[in-house]
């Protein structure tokens, strides 16, 4: 079979990466720009460009030798670089000379990405959306505001989406766009969440310049685009690590193993039920990583990003809950800026704030089911109010 | 027979999917169910011969030697999934979930080719303490020579099987027996149950001096009857699995065509987040179980944390599917005319079956949280920092 030719193949590249760049030794940036040249950032994606044109599943292959070598989990470091950006520029952006000058540095997590989609009037109606871009020559001329845009004070490139056509029907005015963060017009203003922390901001776009090149797709596209960022957006979402018990999972069945004198049979039932929960969704993501070709991810990732939310609140509702009165503490309120490399997660009490937004980033579950109903299941859409409406037509608020 | 990738079915595993639907589209239809299940013995026993001698998949992970076909327990299971769907009538459970594994288990030569073959079927009159087996429970006895006595109360498929595989305490322990059902009629009598689901009959088995022939001896009893369960809470998941999914297709087919205030009952999200979820429960159920028919089939997982994550995991997802599936069909998912009821109650059922969620679940409780570390818990803030 090919796929075993192609596994050791893998198997292979992330040894050999492993033995002339020890992750221990070197640093960061550069044993990840070496795993890219290595062909192991995406496997699947072609040579040349970070992969070795294999199937998407044996990136865990490599993931597993490097992580045990004591290698870094790039996603964590470059969250929208790697889960969406990667995959939409790889499929969109114009030139071959462009994706590598892109994909090597925020492969390497040089160039951390960030995501302009959201706006103020514009979340779950993603396509509502009223940042306009106007051309202007080679280049198109963007003023709007974003919002709930995670990593924006850290981001040198952003992905981008903006109205080019605001007489057209809402999904037909779109375009895509990349955006240098650090260009004259781009203000990023750090906005406070309820953990305290300022993980996302609000970016002001006035008269910021975009070259045309930098634009993904064809003018008025940009909708399809978007899809291929979302669909890896949920896909990369979900919380189950691959091995049985990793993840988000074992941060509740190590606190109830650090604490005999707390049991009851009601808790632990409701442990097992969470553990049993994650230990179906591991291998539902195993099973679908096992099916998948070198396409990118359906819809049934959705699956994954739906019930690893919830699974995460409820792991640490169960925590709050074994612990009572003595979890109701907390380290610290001071807003800042989550630096580099610090165990993001914190303590316990802030994963227990910061899962509130499981069920909201990246697509909100309400709207998840709407996409299992509909692009799984096949059942009718919603009414909709705004259908074959102008886009400036549509009420807004 | 050569090893799989974990969840990839290979062209033969298709193509077994596909022969076995057509024949229980052919042999199994609503109808015929019906037929079958206010009848006696409760199924078609031509259909079941043809099951085993023609399609040859009632003793699909049977070796070779043993008179089977050599192939995996991933085959058996995908064959189970597909009649599990068409809520086909017969002994699947007695015969082909337990007893052939019991069988193949103890390296039986004598009775398998004809329960594979479907000439005969079997049931397993072992009671099991939600899903385990406890040596404490056996109800009969067993002489030195294999003289049995002892009632086993509510045997799956019992009341038409030719051979019962019976657990019985002997002098030096427990074994496992076989008793010919027909030649011992008198010293095994058999009482028919009315069931709650029609299409899965029980009888209640009083021997009185039957003999029954050692299959297992006490010092290999408690193990072959330990694996007959795992294979068995596997497959049964299997077959949870094909009964859930076709209820979800039927609920979606169902939502996009019942119209009420003018529009298809699919396009309220109040019904499309119910059919979403049960996408859910089915998918982590086919996870669940195949997971556990390919670990037990290679032994690349612990076989009792997979059995039972599989069955509490189906069980859940079958009974929860068939539930809402009830209410996204309004009344008439409630009458006797509709299919609903049929699988709801062989959902009920099989939930029961084996052990129940909650069984399965403390068992996942000792196994995995009793050994837990507490390495890596969360710190937890003091407000003192
Ligand atoms: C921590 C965090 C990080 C984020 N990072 C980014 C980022 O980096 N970049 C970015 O662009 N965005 C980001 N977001 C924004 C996120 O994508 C939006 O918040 C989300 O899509 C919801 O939009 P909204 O907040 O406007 O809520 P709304 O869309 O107004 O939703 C409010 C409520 O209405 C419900 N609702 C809306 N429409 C429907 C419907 N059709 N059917 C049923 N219910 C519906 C929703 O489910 C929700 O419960 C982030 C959000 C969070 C919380």
């Amino acid at each position: 079979m090919s796929t075993v030719a192609d596994s050791t193949r893998v198997a292979d590249a992330a040894h050999q990466v492993v033995r002339d760049h020890d992750p221990t030794e070197v640093p960061v940036h550069e044993f990840l720009a070496a795993t890219f040249d290595a062909g192991l950032a995406w496997v699947h994606f072609p040579e040349g460009l970070g992969g070795l044109g294999v199937p998407r599943g044996l990136q865990a292959v490599s993931d597993t030798i490097i992580q045990d070598a004591g290698g870094p989990v790039p996603f964590s470091l470059n969250p929208i670089g790697y889960g969406m950006a990667a995959p939409t520029l790889r499929e969109h952006a114009g030139t071959d000379e462009l994706k590598r000058e892109w994909l090597r540095p925020l492969a390497s997590t040089e160039h951390i990405w960030c995501q302009l989609f959201s706006e103020p009037g514009a979340g779950s109606d993603l396509a509502g959306l009223a940042t306009s871009a106007v051309r202007d020559g080679d280049e198109w001329v963007v003023n709007g505001q974003k919002v709930w845009t995670s990593l924006a004070h850290r981001a040198r490139w952003a992905l981008l989406l903006a109205r080019t056509d605001p007489d057209a029907p809402k999904h037909k005015g779109l375009t895509y766009f990349v955006v240098d963060m650090t260009g004259p017009g781009v203000e990023t203003r750090p906005l406070r969440q309820m953990t305290g922390q300022a993980e996302f901001n609000e970016v002001y776009l006035e008269n910021a310049r975009i070259p045309d090149a930098h634009r993904l797709g064809a003018v008025g596209d940009g909708w399809r685009v978007a899809m291929t960022t979302l669909m890896n957006e949920r896909s990369s979402i979900g919380s189950s690590g691959s091995r049985r018990g990793s993840g988000t999972i074992a941060d509740a069945v190590a606190l109830w193993a650090s604490r005999p004198e707390l049991h009851t049979p009601v808790l632990e039932d409701r442990l097992t039920r969470l553990w049993l929960r994650s230990e179906a969704q591991r291998l539902t993501s195993e099973r679908s990583r096992a099916l998948a070709t070198v396409g990118g991810p359906g819809p049934e990732g959705s699956v994954g990003k739906l019930v690893g939310a919830e699974l995460n609140q409820h792991v640490y509702e169960f925590c709050m809950d074994l612990l009572g009165p003595e979890a109701l503490t907390y380290h610290d309120y001071t807003m800042r800026d989550l630096q580099r490399g610090e165990d993001y997660r914190g303590p316990l009490q802030q994963r227990f704030l910061r899962s509130r937004a499981n069920t909201i980033e990246g697509g909100t579950s309400e709207v998840l089911r709407n996409i299992l109903g509909e692009r799984v299941l096949g059942l009718p859409g919603d009414l909709r109010a705004d259908s074959g409406k102008a886009w400036k037509d549509i009420p807004r608020g | 027979m050569a090893d799989s990738a974990e969840f990839v079915f290979s062209d033969e595993q298709r193509e077994l999917r596909a022969a076995v639907r057509r024949f229980a589209a052919d042999q199994s239809d609503e109808q015929v169910v019906r037929r079958l299940m206010e009848s006696d013995p409760g199924f078609d026993p031509k259909a079941w011969a043809r099951l085993g001698g023609e399609l040859g998949v009632l003793g699909l992970s049977v070796p070779e030697e043993l008179g089977g076909v050599g192939g995996t327990l991933v085959d058996q299971a995908v064959a189970v999934e597909e009649l599990g769907a068409a809520l086909f009538c017969g002994p699947l459970f007695g015969t082909v979930m337990l007893a052939i594994p019991a069988l193949v288990a103890a390296g039986d030569e004598q009775l398998l080719p004809a329960l594979v073959e479907g000439t005969r079927t079997a049931a397993f009159a072992v009671g099991d303490r939600g899903g385990a087996f406890d040596p404490a429970d056996v109800s009969v006895r067993a002489t030195a020579d294999g003289v049995l006595s002892g009632t086993v109360e509510r045997v799956v498929d019992a009341a038409a099987a030719d051979d019962l595989l019976v657990a019985a305490t002997g002098p030096d322990g427990v074994g496992l027996y076989a008793v010919d059902a027909a030649a011992a009629a008198t010293q095994a009598r058999r009482t028919q149950l009315t069931t709650l689901d029609s299409t899965r009959r029980q009888a209640t088995v009083a021997l009185d001096g039957a003999v029954g022939r050692p299959v297992a001896g006490p010092d290999s009893a408690q193990r072959v009857i330990t694996h007959a369960l795992q294979v068995g809470a596997a497959l049964l998941a299997a077959e949870q699995v094909g009964g859930a999914q076709h209820l979800l297709d039927l609920s979606v087919e169902y939502a996009k065509g019942r119209l009420q205030f003018g529009r298809p009952i699919g396009s309220f999200q109040a019904v499309k987040h119910t059919l979403a979820d049960m996408l859910v429960e089915v998918e982590h159920a086919r996870s669940a179980a195949y997971h556990a028919a390919w670990a037990l089939g290679d032994g690349s997982d612990d076989p009792a944390l997979a059995a039972s994550i599989a069955q509490a995991t189906a069980s859940r997802a079958f009974a929860g599917v068939a539930t809402d599936t009830i209410q996204v069909h309004g009344g008439i998912g409630f009458t006797w005319e509709y299919q609903a009821q049929l699988y709801y109650k062989r959902a009920v059922t099989d939930a029961a079956l084996l052990g129940s969620a909650e069984q399965h679940r403390g068992r996942i409780a000792r196994l995995v949280l009793d050994t837990a570390s507490a390495d890596g818990a969360p710190w937890v803030a003091t407000g003192t920092e």
